[in-house]
């Protein structure tokens, strides 16, 4: 469900009157249903130099295989579904500015809900200074251009370490995320990858089929979401809470068909009870979703021990606690995914979470040095931080406050719990395989922030 | 000879004991918080809390859309309507539609009886998998019209005319309006079941002071259990309440003490149950998952406890030749014997508090030479309990008591108990479960931890 602002606004004399008066327009978002077209329209795929680079052919013929219809030079007044512009080729600022004005005109051909994705190299992977200089420029480029975009449209890049190329099965991976309703609410964002691990999955409407996966805080709220999404990928769910939230729990285990588990996770043996109950209910364990989290609001003048440290305790030493008997454990199935849920709170800062915002500032740091413990047995971590998100939680911020924190994004809207969803259930798929350490804003591109 | 009945001597070999059968395994349970009556759950019917705590069931299990053999369940104090009380909960439920069931009503016992007859039925062959359960709600007790106002109402629905409808309507008087009101007093009579154990209590001369020990224990074991969490895969929430709402952790000695007698008065300074050493009116529902070995294995479920025996009793209170609630003085004797089994033999002692009394007067009754030659037609008592094996996890008392639901908590925490205990001397702890029930009857069981058959 759209916020109610965006409901008037979207037709009728809503529309009409926010027009006149100057007043947001956010639009109703394109989201993921089952069986819909993967863009709203025909792609449209330009290389660097004269357009057609190898990196591009490889790619344009990967998408022609996924059965879109891909064009390498716009038709006039073709609603385009989706631009991507394949920058992997790029060595100097220069060499932007042939792709980026080609596309330029297209913007306005855009259908609603269109995307625009790059593909380039990581800046840090390069030792020359204009190589280095035309990587870092889409940074910028991308960003200002997903602020630009209107009616839903979102900008989005895949940035390729060494160890990856157009067309590993992570880039494919996170370039359909991208492109798909899935990725709804994430704008002005990028997605490294590092390797050439991973498989796309046979079936894309259920790519995480066979997996048994564990999603914390699961009663309610952006975990109750997170269990939904990860069921119709698929998973097979275990899902916790505390015991006093067990009613809810149970209430979406029975939708989800998992198994409720009642569980302190600030609990010394959480982590085993956790790979114990997985392993004997389900099997095994492939997917670990920490999402459980506290706010204890406070200005750090007037902050006292119990909410500073009830907040560290739940939102980042139970993960620790955790992950730790996940990489002790010989019980985990191949290629382990654990997703954590970070905040824009702890990359931003946000007044009177100054313990949430040390928490989840310590799930990112957590999850980068986690990242290459894992990857020894073909493992990956990464982190998800929501922006502004409509839930019971953000439902109880006074109005004006909260009317002002959910438009100040790129969409001007907040996102659903299932925005959150979306991304954690790609991160923990085998076709992000190839991602990982890394911090996934689903915020809509927040004006704060990073 | 009137004691042979009642003989326990007689040794005779079952089939369940001798193990030709399937084994029946306690997988795991379920039930809300017990709320006292007026409380929490005033609102909640007894569909509403037995859907709840199987939902709660399916849920810890993973049981969504699956064909249980068959759900047994029943409530004390039920509404007419709800004939089909526990097939009605099922079809509200998230299992398979296709879950037969049907209702059991044995008073107080009816919990412990669903478990027993369900695990013979998986022990027959006829099911493989089970779920029992209780349910009950004093807060929204069926409340019938009079016997006269019924009268009228049905030969008024018979009448055919107006004239005589009018005339069957004039044979209303305003006393015929007052409602009948449901109670826990005996049919044949007349005396509340509190007055009943005040008697019982009497004659055996249990001390105040031995009631309120029962008292204070149920509720420091209760709560001690809920704080190391072993309710955590026990229990699921409802209505806000996530612990029993009589559970009173803080209460002392000198607490209870202070409690004046609410039954027995006319026994004067002989009246000790209080409102402390008694249990409350209580709502609640409970579930237990029973199966045999192969369905638990095939699911990836626990095997928590096997249900060995169990064994059924009445007295004939009416002519006060024993107390209401001391059928279990009886069942429990002749379910050992059958057994080959002592309380040497038993880790855990399951006795449901009805009153702190009916505990107290049972034990006493197993103490006694008299009692046990006369009687029991042994040579002596019967056999002393180990107190500090005696409900150990809180009973009634504290958890409070909604009839049809106490059997099911019961078996679902000991079979909890033993799982977690581990073997004793060498063998699986086991532990003996005793309900007391209106009518002067009482149902009594044995579980037994589970351990894997040898050979396997």
């Amino acid at each position: 469900m759209t916020d109610k602002y965006t409901q008037f606004v979207s037709h009728g004399i809503g529309k009409d009157l926010a027009k006149k008066l100057g007043l947001p327009q956010p639009a109703v978002l394109r989201r993921y249903k089952a069986g819909e077209p993967l863009v709203p329209g025909p792609v449209l795929v330009l290389g660097s130099g004269n357009g057609r680079t190898a990196g591009s052919d490889e790619l344009a013929a990967a998408l022609v295989g996924w059965g879109l219809d891909v064009r390498r030079s716009a038709l006039p007044k073709e609603k385009l579904g989706a631009i991507i512009l394949v920058l992997d080729a790029v060595e100097h600022p220069e060499e932007l500015a042939g792709p980026v004005l080609t596309a330029a005109p297209s913007l306005r051909d855009l259908a609603p809900g269109a995307r625009v994705v790059t593909i380039s190299r990581t800046s840090a992977s390069a030792a020359n200074p204009a190589v280095a200089a035309g990587r870092q420029g889409v940074d910028g480029l991308l960003r200002s251009l997903a602020k630009e975009l209107r009616a839903g449209a979102t900008a989005n890049g895949v940035l390729l370490g060494d160890g990856a190329g157009t067309t590993s099965p992570s880039t494919l991976g996170a370039l359909r995320f991208f492109l798909s309703g899935r990725a709804a609410f994430v704008d002005g964002q990028f997605l490294t990858v590092t390797s050439g691990a991973g498989q796309l999955p046979a079936d894309a409407d259920k790519p995480l089929a066979g997996k048994v996966a564990v999603v914390t805080g699961a009663a309610r709220g952006i975990g109750a979401a997170i269990a939904r999404t990860l069921h119709r990928d698929g998973a097979r769910l275990v899902v916790v809470d505390i015991p006093a939230a067990g009613d809810h729990l149970a209430a979406v285990a029975n939708e989800v068909h998992g198994t409720a588990l009642q569980l302190d996770i600030t609990s010394e043996d959480a982590g085993k009870r956790i790979i114990d109950h997985a392993v004997e209910r389900h099997g095994g364990l492939d997917i670990v979703i920490h999402n459980a989290g506290i706010t204890r609001d406070k200005l750090l003048a007037n902050m006292d021990e119990g909410r500073w440290n009830s907040v560290i305790g739940v939102n980042i030493a139970s993960q620790l606690r955790i992950n730790e008997a996940l990489l002790g454990s010989d019980q985990l199935n191949k290629t382990p995914r654990i997703v954590s849920v970070a905040s824009t709170s702890g990359i931003a800062g946000n007044r009177g979470q100054t313990n949430y915002a040390a928490s989840k500032g310590g799930v990112i740091g957590m999850v980068r040095a986690t990242a290459p413990l894992l990857a020894e047995r073909g493992g990956s971590i990464n982190a998800v931080a929501p922006g502004f998100i409509e839930t019971d939680m953000t439902a109880r911020i006074p109005f004006a406050t909260r009317e002002v924190a959910r438009r100040l994004n790129s969409l001007q809207q907040g996102g659903l719990p299932g925005d959150v969803a979306e991304a954690i259930a790609f991160l923990a798929s085998d076709a992000a395989a190839g991602i990982t350490g890394e911090v996934l804003r689903v915020c809509g591109q927040n004006l704060v922030g990073a | 000879m009137p004691a042979a009945a009642h003989s326990a001597s007689a040794p005779h070999e079952s089939p369940v004991t001798q193990g030709t059968f399937r084994r029946a395994v306690v997988v795991g349970g379920n039930r809300i918080p017990f709320a006292r009556t007026g409380g929490a759950y005033t609102k909640s019917s007894n569909q509403d809390m037995l859907t709840a705590a199987l939902d709660g069931l399916i849920a810890r299990f993973g049981l969504q859309e699956e064909r249980i053999g068959e759900v047994a369940a029943g409530a004390v104090l039920k509404h007419s309507r709800d004939f089909n009380l526990t097939r009605e909960a099922v079809l509200g439920s998230a299992l398979s539609a296709e879950t037969p069931a049907y209702d059991l009503q044995q008073a107080c016992a009816t919990g412990l009886e669903t478990v027993l007859g369900l695990a013979n039925k998986i022990k027959l062959g006829q099911i493989d998998s089970a779920i029992a359960g209780g349910v009950d709600s004093a807060s929204d007790a069926p409340i019938a019209v009079s016997e006269g106002l019924r009268e009228v109402l049905l030969d008024l629905n018979r009448a055919k005319s107006l004239p005589e409808r009018l005339k069957v309507l004039s044979r209303l008087r305003p006393k015929d309006l007052a409602p009948d009101a449901p109670n826990t007093g005996e049919p044949r009579t007349g005396l509340s079941m509190g007055e009943h154990q005040a008697l019982t209590t009497a004659q055996w001369k249990i001390s105040r002071e031995a009631q309120d020990e029962i008292a204070f224990n149920s509720h420091h074991n209760l709560a001690a259990a809920y704080e190391r969490g072993f309710f955590d895969d026990l229990v699921t929430p409802y209505r806000g309440l996530s612990r029993d709402s009589n559970l009173r952790p803080d209460t002392s000695m000198e607490k209870l003490a202070t409690l004046k007698p609410v039954f027995g008065k006319s026994l004067g300074a002989e009246a000790t149950m209080t409102a402390g050493n008694s249990t409350p009116l209580t709502d609640g529902a409970s579930t237990v998952l029973l199966g045999t070995e192969e369905w638990a294995d095939a699911r990836g479920l626990p095997k928590l406890a096997v249900v060995v025996d169990g064994e059924a009793a009445a007295v004939d209170f009416v002519h006060g030749k024993d107390g209401l609630l001391m059928a279990p003085a009886f069942a429990v004797p002749r379910l050992l014997a059958r057994n080959g089994l002592s309380f040497e033999d038993i880790d855990f002692f399951e006795i449901h508090e009805a009153f702190a009394g009916t505990v107290l007067s049972t034990l006493a009754a197993w103490e006694d030479e008299e009692f046990g030659r006369t009687r029991l037609g042994l040579d002596g008592a019967f056999g002393k309990i180990d107190r500090a094996k005696l409900n150990v996890n809180g009973s009634s008392l504290a958890a409070g008591h909604p009839f049809a639901a106490t059997g099911g908590r019961i078996v679902a925490s000991l079979a909890k108990m033993l799982h977690d205990n581990g073997p004793v001397d060498g063998r699986p702890a086991r532990g003996l479960i005793s309900i007391c029930a209106a009518g002067g009857q009482g149902v009594v069981a044995i579980l037994e931890a589970y351990s894997a058959p040898e050979g396997r």
